[in-house]
């Protein structure tokens, strides 16, 4: 049957390439091996002339695919399924790209794509190690091709393809409207009822969604370089690979960390995680292979200056190339479901994941046991005076932190396989932060001191010598921090207290140290102290994450008075914690919160991306700054209901303040009721439109509504209860404060019920005769509640991030033109 | 043995005591039933929302009280009290993941984790589910 409008030529094309390059990276890989195992020179060049065309055409294909699956999104063709689920017709250019790795073909598909840009690199630099690398690249990008195949092999389904049909998915199944009323089968034009796509997840409508994921799967991507010169290098059993590999370890660091703090910056900016780190599985799983790629770029260094520690190295690259693999398990396979919050969903791949995971890690660890006694390691045991026995001990508790956090993380997959129900800890973060916070000690220290050591011997002069004024100068740094600072984090005890000030005084030794060492130790040659800034970098990153952390600080405590609290937020005990973080504000209505006055002053929807943005003043109570903040909120698609919230900040250099809407009601009908006044005495019941009210007492004063009362003023509270016709009881207590002649009212509301109750005089003070006004509106007027964040020094923590980056890339920078030079040490 | 071999053994000791001292912090996912029994102990609960009764939610009167009743999948339900502001889109999810701890007569959550068939999702069948209830 012909379907009318309909576009099938594009997922023709695009299947055809999804097969091509399945069938290309085979073979490439087959002709990279012949060419890596052939002894003979001539038949290892024709081998190779042959591997490069395959190769050229794998990357036409993949290039082919991701140009016809941005043609069928940009265009809109719903009939795809890929367009349906991930895009709609209001999306804006600039996010179409992000429609992409929404789902996990396209994200797939950006990690083939790297891999080829890799690859060409690699073709073009890597000389005789081309073969052996190549071979190994390959055969990933095979492994990739099969993830986009959705092809059937005896049953099982096999990857999962971009280019299906809607119809084809069962989308229209159970929806009449898309069906033929005679043949009950799908229409010839069902297109022209399809109207829309389910659009784009709206956390996702975000520049830093556009920018991040591209960033962090070349980080992904570049980790296999390391690892695949160490398969190249256990197969022949050569080891001068070590070489070229090291700087493609700096720049896989260096991409994958920038990826991942893109990812934090994401998460800080729309406040989707409470902050820029959560220790969210999907978080950790990005973060531990860069903690054991910088482990093993370190026993790398350790290696080409000293000739110990190649089996670390050679370890440290394959695992960080497997954990990169068992993130995408963890992250893709649906096993997080119920510990994340963003994890990709199941598609039924769990079984292809897990053999993607296996048929690198179980062929690597398996060379690797077998080759370990055969490469090369010196019997004589380090010096403790030497640079590399400390690196290396740096390396190894980089290692362990990343296996102890994985370990954590995996607690899902545990369950899986072990039938148990254990689930995270109450407090996750702090589970995690209690042990971190010690590895930052270790290598905050390590970074500090390392660069002042020499390798193999250090003459204990020289050591002493240059290390004492850095010293004496982080000392004085942070014993400033930890006494003006006002770090007092003691919610988790004097214990963590302490670590999180020996913790404050190793990052900022750590920045000192070797922003000094560019001096001391290398006599102002900023050229070569690529490592000197990127050490830098860190210290600044964790000075950054420890103080920022310790001092997040909630404004906007609902301390109004507008209903008591339940219990004491703040009490020891407290299930509920402390989250009474929520503050409502009435339109036009100054709020107290804490320095500033409030006021939620307009919204307005902007058609061109579908927001309504509401603007909040904020007036400093001493009189100084006044600013406006407009966080927004974009409807929910893809059947949600609510609303997603985006915050908005005002930046400082030393804090941000966030604020974002928890939620929000408008007043859509016009407001024409006014207050009806009633006579009423205590113990009388009144009816209002869908029920009665109950007037208990008349209290003078209260002292729970001690808030709302002014200094100087008598207040009468009115002790109601609405009880409406389900039911349902809502105490209310609506009063009025008086200041000599002065009169104040205090009404209160039920918004459910859309009652509002004013206490308005006393008429007869004998026989407790009282006035009250009811008010029976369409609604209340506009209120909204939001949150109120501070959080301080967080630019430190970014500045470290870009500082780190640069000093990666200054060494990148160093060893490529040494290499080309011929040169062989650099450091 | 080499003081290296002495440094690794005595590492890898000090993160094994770190992952057995965190399996002392971890908790269970519980039924509603089970987590009764054991009042005051932290546990996850994986329910549904009970639409049958009422969902109080007043941002006027306190923004920071949400009450709602959960069912579980034996059946069984308890009073959930939330202290924070009501998520965003529960109505629509199919499962929440609660946690907190069963105090007196109600369940004092602490976090929700909503589980939306249509959030981060491209699963065809999940999206029907909500189109055919609607």
């Amino acid at each position: 049957m012909n379907y009318i409008g309909e576009h099938l030529l594009p997922g023709q094309i695009g299947h055809f390439f999804a097969v091509l390059s399945l069938v290309v990276s085979l073979l490439a890989t087959v002709t990279y091996a012949l060419a890596f195992r052939t002894a003979d020179p001539m038949a290892k060049q024709s081998w190779l002339k042959l591997s490069r065309g395959l190769f050229f055409v794998e990357t036409i294909s993949v290039l082919s695919m991701f140009v016809t699956l941005y043609y069928i999104i940009s265009n809109h063709l719903f009939e795809y399924k890929y367009a349906f689920t991930h895009s709609d017709l209001s999306l804006q250019v600039e996010y179409l790209l992000a429609c992409f790795w929404e789902g996990q073909e396209g994200s797939f598909m950006l990690w083939s794509f790297w891999h080829c840009v890799l690859g060409w690199i690699l073709i073009w630099r890597s000389k005789e190690w081309e073969a052996g690398v190549m071979m190994v690249v390959s055969f990933a990008q095979f492994c990739l091709a099969t993830m986009v195949l959705g092809i059937y092999f005896f049953g099982n389904k096999v990857g999962s393809s971009p280019f299906v049909l809607s119809r084809n998915e069962g989308f229209f199944d159970s929806a009449p409207i898309f069906k033929d009323v005679m043949t009950g089968h799908l229409r010839a034009d069902y297109l022209t009822q399809l109207k829309d796509g389910f659009g784009l997840n709206t956390l996702l409508q975000n520049y830093w969604m556009v920018i991040h994921p591209p960033i962090l799967f070349l980080g992904f991507a570049s980790t296999i370089v390391p690892f695949a010169y160490a398969m190249a290098g256990l197969f022949s059993r050569k080891h001068e690979w070590i070489k070229p590999a090291l700087p493609w370890a700096s720049f896989s660091a260096a991409v994958l960390g920038t990826g991942v703090m893109m990812g934090a910056a994401w998460a800080y900016e729309s406040l989707s995680f409470g902050g820029y780190w959560a220790w969210d599985p999907v978080e950790n799983a990005s973060l531990v292979p860069w903690l054991t790629l910088v482990a093993g770029l370190h026993t790398n260094l350790i290696y080409r200056n000293t000739g110990y520690s190649l089996r670390p190295t050679y370890f440290f690259y394959i695992i960080s190339f497997i954990l990169v693999l068992y993130s995408t398990f963890l992250t893709r396979s649906g096993i997080l479901g119920d510990t994340s919050v963003h994890a990709f969903t199941d598609l039924g791949m769990n079984t292809q994941l897990l053999l993607f995971v296996l048929v690198f890690l179980l062929p690597a660890l398996f060379l690797y046991f077998k080759e370990y006694k055969k490469i090369p390691s010196i019997v004589k045991e380090e010096n403790t005076y030497s640079r590399e026995f400390w690196i290396f001990i740096g390396s190894l508790v980089l290692f362990l932190s990343g296996i102890v956090i994985i370990a954590k993380t995996s607690v899902p997959v545990f369950n899986k396989l072990f039938g148990t129900n254990i689930a995270p800890p109450e407090d996750a973060e702090f589970a995690y932060n209690q042990i971190q916070i010690f590895v930052a000690i270790v290598i905050g220290l390590l970074t500090a001191i390392s660069q002042y050591l020499k390798y193999k011997d250090t003459p204990k002069a020289f050591f002493g010598k240059k290390v004492w004024i850095p010293t004496l100068i982080a000392v004085l740094i942070s014993l400033t921090i930890s006494f003006f600072g006002d770090v007092h984090y003691d919610k988790k005890g004097p214990g963590f207290l302490f670590a999180i000030h020996m913790a404050i005084f190793a990052a900022v030794y750590a920045v000192v140290a070797n922003a000094a060492y560019v001096w001391l130790g290398m006599k102002g040659k900023i050229k070569a102290a690529g490592a000197s800034v990127a050490h830098v970098g860190f210290g600044l990153v964790l000075v950054g994450i420890l103080i920022s952390s310790s001092k997040k600080t909630v404004l906007s405590w609902n301390t109004t008075g507008i209903t008591p609290l339940q219990g004491d937020p703040k009490a020891k005990g407290n299930a509920a914690g402390d989250p009474a973080e929520n503050l409502t504000l009435f339109k036009g209505v100054p709020t107290d919160m804490g320095k500033f006055m409030v006021t939620y002053a307009k919204d307005t929807v902007n058609p061109l991306d579908r927001k309504r943005y509401f603007e909040i003043d904020f007036s400093a109570k001493n009189g100084g700054e006044k600013f406006q903040l407009y966080p927004d909120v974009i409807k929910q698609n893809k059947g949600g209901e609510g609303f997603s919230a985006n915050p908005a900040a005002q930046h400082y250099w030393h804090k941000d303040i966030f604020v974002y809407i928890t939620s929000f009601q408008e007043n859509n009908r016009e407001d024409t009721t006014t207050f009806r006044n009633r006579e009423t005495k205590v113990g009388d019941t009144l009816f209002y439109g869908n029920g009665f009210i109950i007037l208990h007492k008349v209290s003078v004063n209260p002292p729970e509504q001690k808030a709302k009362i002014l200094p100087g003023e008598t207040a009468l509270f009115l002790d109601m209860t609405v009880i409406s016709k389900d039911g349902r009881r809502y105490p209310v207590t609506p009063g009025i404060a008086l200041q000599g002649m002065q009169l104040r009212s205090l009404p209160d509301s039920v918004v459910s019920q859309s009652l509002v109750l004013k206490f308005n005089k006393v008429l007869d003070q004998n026989t407790g005769k009282l006035e009250i006004g009811i008010k029976e509106s369409g609604a209340i007027t506009d209120l909204i509640t939001l949150k109120v964040y501070e959080f301080p020094m967080i630019n430190i923590l970014w500045l470290g991030v870009v500082v780190m980056v640069i000093g990666f890339g200054m060494s990148i920078f160093q060893r490529v033109k040494a290499a080309g030079r011929g040169a062989l040490r650099v450091s | 043995m080499k003081k290296m071999h002495i440094i690794v053994l005595v590492c890898i000791a000090a993160a094994i005591v770190v992952l057995i001292s965190y399996t002392g912090d971890l908790t269970t996912y519980e039924t509603i039933a089970s987590a009764k029994e054991k009042e005051g102990k932290f546990v996850n609960l994986i329910v549904k929302l009970d639409k049958a009764q009422p969902m109080e939610y007043d941002a006027v009167k306190n923004p920071n009280y949400l009450t709602f009743t959960a069912v579980d999948t034996l059946g069984n339900n308890i009073k959930v009290v939330y202290h924070n502001n009501k998520p965003t889109d529960m109505e629509k999810s199919e499962r929440l993941v609660l946690k907190g701890r069963v105090q007196g007569d109600h369940f004092e959550c602490k976090d929700i984790l909503l589980k939306c068939p249509s959030k981060y999702k491209d699963d065809p069948k999940a999206n029907k589910t909500i189109q055919t209830n609607s």
